[in-house]
């Protein structure tokens, strides 16, 4: 191994580029086999015909222009969210809190459009985005100092100030937020039309969403491989103490993957306000976060993947609404579908590791 | 029990590990299995103790053919393996240890396991408490209780990995002593190791590997080392470097045009002159960490010098080590680096006055093994929005090409091997550095590696960085030191110059004969 003459290290690097090709298409093909076997089984039991399904799942959210429409307004917080985890990805943290930060995001950004409705609605939506931002930092900066300060395991740390997120939210739709007359645990009362972001035609596609989305998509993708404090953060994420050995301060680094990371999602959530609800609701989130997680986990700190994979994502979501009423099963087959999908993957990168450890 | 195998072979990618190895190791006997790093010393005895399974040929234990799932198996065969590092639990004790680790029904109750605990540890001279949570065991205690809940588990042959590395001489003594006493009970014992002394003063025969392949089959103990270094090395070393025969523990005549300085030959005085500028100076610096502690430390250290620093494992060098690189600060006293006062310093003021930390576990705290040269020099360049690839590229290159290492500018450090990654390590110190602090600098290296390590250190030493290393190693020690701070039970000598003491002598201080703490 360590006598090698430059003969014999060329042919051992050219088997090597040869077995990462075969790594790389087993890496894509497998868990696609895998996700669809295992939806496949779900459906046949179900006793539904998987290819109906699946044309649904796959092609229904560019039936129509408003299903394609929903698709995007879908999108785009998910790639807010997963474009922010690849930050904390890389920072080898996860941020599970992420569905907090959309909700504490969503309801900062209500702050700006309850006191004042009176502004001209592109700066009062620019106060409610800066808002929602700060929002989603602070709570994934909480969950940083109950990490680097208390060493609670992030994880846990998030998971407890999502529930404390929701209970926020709720209390404030319950209680001083409430509809005029009476209380509704639905949500707030809407805003006004002026205030909701233009669309196209009547569709309920804004598209201020996906370009904010994108704009933040290309900065991520450029922080993490051309910034120095990418690669800072990267280091600090594979080896935090040789990081720090050589210089990057690592726990400064976690702290604002953290709230970089949080900063997205405050944006996801005041899209959410904004473009989709234009209330604040207890599930303002829809779960963007959650499913957000499931993109990086297929994705890890690769931000170039997750226009591609957040897009297939809310296609299968959006695509799921239309199989009860043609299909008459549950719209929660997109979730068997995603959850199937990074099931797969994560067991053929298993099985790749086990494999090349062997 | 007799160990026999026939034609094995272990490839790993592109590399035989092991190339049809056949060799029978008798029983009653202690078997030393020599060899340098990536000799396949390891992989072998991982085949006969279950942990790898062998790509082609045979086991025999007894004259009976086996087949190893695991190491379970192979321990039911009785065949149990102690390795370098502890496979342990640390959150547990010794006890718990034994219990969890014990096939089914080995031991119905506690007190029993607790009775053969103390029973076997004193039987072989071991000093091991039951109740003791193995975290708090030093290396060599962990690596007692190993050997007892293997043999306890029902091993008749035992196999040792490289198992004087890293506890006291004491232990080591207890462990040399257990261990004929295991031979003379009837059990094997297989004792890998590439320290030619140990294995003259334990085996009974000695086999040599290089390059997966068998060099040296069953010699009878002893041999001449010079024959056993050619077997290992091949005849190039041998030939061409005293300095492996050095460190190996053997005086030849110096070869010429070896850029190595050597022990006696030195052209520096040995006392510094007193107009040197210092780099390090300590005063009344008093520091703890854990159970090890520092008193009343005074300690000057002028340029250009290498100071070794021995003693028994946790004697206080690594305590010493992080302080001198600003990692530890001291409860009192003062600590100067270049004349300034940085005793309540950051590290990151500590790197900006010159001062470099090199720790031992590479892979743990030394580098980001995913990352590539590039990265790393990226990292290290100055603070900016942008990393400058292309400088970093070049940074690289410079690197692979000073400092022989074999990999290119953007190949993951952890795909080096170890010589490799420690000389990445060094190349990453700066220029401008003015004290390295090394703990360990050729820990898990060939001789070879580790004379290119050393030239590089002395390389640096000759424009005016000091050199402070701890080393287990006494001839390494003894090798490269200018002066030597003996460790000995939370006590610092002072610094003792090299041309005063000789090999045995410093093996004296370092098991606290004769040991003077500096004047208070």
């Amino acid at each position: 191994m360590q006598i090698q003459d430059a003969g014999g290290q060329l042919t051992s690097r050219t088997t090597y580029r040869l077995a990462d090709l075969a790594d790389y298409l087993a890496r894509l093909v497998l868990p696609f086999l895998g996700a669809l076997v295992l939806t496949t089984v779900v459906l046949l039991t179900v006793d539904v015909a998987p290819l109906d399904a699946y044309r649904i799942l796959l092609f229904g959210a560019f039936s129509t222009p408003i299903r394609f429409g929903d698709m995007v307004m879908l999108a785009s917080p998910l790639i807010l969210c997963a474009g922010g985890l690849t930050l904390t990805f890389a920072a080898g943290l996860y941020n599970l809190g992420i569905e907090g930060q959309v909700v504490l995001g969503a309801i900062a950004a209500m702050i700006p459009l309850r006191l004042f409705p009176d502004l001209p609605p592109p700066l009062l939506w620019m106060i409610s985005f800066a808002f929602g931002a700060a929002g989603g930092m602070i709570w994934a900066l909480l969950a940083a100092s109950l990490r680097l300060g208390a060493g609670v395991n992030e994880i846990f740390a998030g998971l407890g100030l999502n529930f404390l997120a929701s209970g926020i939210a709720l209390y404030l739709i319950l209680g001083p937020w409430r509809r005029e007359g009476s209380a509704s645990s639905s949500g707030t009362a809407l805003l006004p039309r002026e205030l909701w972001l233009p669309t196209v035609g009547s569709l309920r596609l804004a598209p201020l969403a996906p370009i904010i989305a994108l704009v933040s998509l290309v900065i991520v993708w450029w922080v993490l491989s051309r910034m120095r404090w990418g690669l800072e953060v990267r280091a600090v994420g594979l080896n935090g103490a040789a990081a720090d050995r050589l210089g990057v301060p690592a726990v400064k680094r976690m702290a604002q993957a953290m709230a970089g990371c949080g900063l997205l999602a405050g944006l996801a959530g005041t899209l959410q306000v904004l473009g989709v609800f234009h209330q604040l609701i207890p599930n303002i989130s829809s779960g963007v976060g959650l499913i957000g997680l499931l993109v990086v986990l297929l994705v890890l700190a690769r931000p170039i993947w997750v226009l591609p994979v957040a897009v297939v994502f809310a296609t299968f979501t959006v695509g799921s609404v239309q199989l009860p009423l043609t299909l008459g099963i549950d719209s929660s087959i997109a979730g068997v579908l995603q959850g199937a999908l990074v099931l797969a993957a994560l067991v053929s990168r298993g099985l790749m590791q086990r494999r090349r450890r062997a | 029990m007799e160990i026999a195998v026939t034609n094995l072979t272990k490839t790993f990618g592109s590399l035989r590990a092991n190339d049809r190895l056949s060799l029978r190791f008798a029983s009653g006997k202690i078997h030393g299995v020599l060899g340098e790093n990536g000799a396949g010393k390891s992989t072998l005895m991982k085949l006969v103790s279950g942990f790898l399974q062998p790509d082609a040929g045979q086991l025999e234990f007894d004259g009976q053919p086996v087949r190893l799932r695991g190491p379970g198996d192979a321990l039911g065969a009785g065949v149990g393996m102690v390795h370098q590092d502890p496979l342990d639990v640390p959150g547990f004790t010794a006890l718990e240890n034994l219990l969890c680790a014990a096939p089914r029904r080995a031991f119905p109750s506690r007190a029993m396991a607790r009775t053969t605990l103390t029973t076997m540890a004193q039987r072989l001279g071991f000093t091991l408490a039951p109740d003791t949570p193995v975290g708090a065991m030093t290396v060599g205690q962990r690596q007692q209780l190993e050997i007892v809940r293997l043999l306890a588990c029902g091993a008749r042959t035992l196999i040792l990995d490289e198992p004087t590395t890293g506890i006291t001489a004491a232990q080591a003594q207890a462990l040399f002593e257990a261990l004929r006493q295991l031979a003379a009970d009837g059990n094997t014992v297989l004792f890998v190791s590439h320290k030619l002394d140990e294995v003259a003063a334990l085996c009974d025969t000695v086999s040599v590997l290089r390059t997966g392949q068998l060099v040296g089959e069953q010699l009878p103990m002893p041999q001449p080392q010079q024959r056993l270094l050619e077997l290992m090395f091949g005849e190039r070393i041998v030939q061409t470097s005293g300095q492996a025969l050095l460190l190996a523990g053997v005086t030849v005549n110096e070869p010429p045009g070896v850029p190595v300085v050597h022990p006696g030959q030195d052209e520096r005085s040995s006392e510094a002159s007193p107009t040197t500028p210092l780099v390090w100076q300590l005063e009344q610096v008093t520091a703890r960490e854990g159970m090890v502690r520092l008193r009343n430390v005074d300690l000057r250290i002028p340029q250009g010098r290498v100071i070794g620093l021995a003693g028994l494992d946790g004697s206080g060098q690594q305590l010493l080590l992080r302080l001198l690189a600003g990692r530890l600060h001291p409860d009192s006293g003062r600590i100067l680096v270049n004349g300034v006062d940085m005793t309540r310093a950051r590290t990151r003021t500590y790197r900006e006055a010159g001062i470099e930390y090199l720790p031992a576990d590479r892979m743990r705290d030394g580098i980001v093994g995913a990352l590539s040269l590039t990265d790393h020099f990226a990292l290290l360049q100055p603070a900016g929005i942008t990393v400058d690839r292309q400088v970093a590229v070049q940074a690289a290159r410079d690197a692979i090409a000073a400092y022989e290492i074999k990999a290119t500018p953007i190949t993951p450090l952890i795909a080096l091997s170890g010589g490799n990654q420690q000389r990445a390590m060094l190349a990453l110190v700066p220029d401008a550095c003015r004290g390295l602090a090394c703990e360990q600098p050729t820990r898990g290296l060939d001789v070879a590696s580790a004379q290119g390590i050393w030239q590089r250190l002395q390389a640096r030493c000759a424009t005016g960085c000091s050199v402070v290393f701890a080393s287990a190693d006494l001839d390494e020690l003894m090798a490269y030191s200018d002066e030597i701070l003996v460790f000995f039970a939370g006590e610092m000598s002072a610094l003792l110059p090299r041309a005063t003491l000789t090999g045995a002598r410093l093996a004296e201080l370092i098991g606290g004969v004769g040991f003077e703490r500096s004047a208070p």
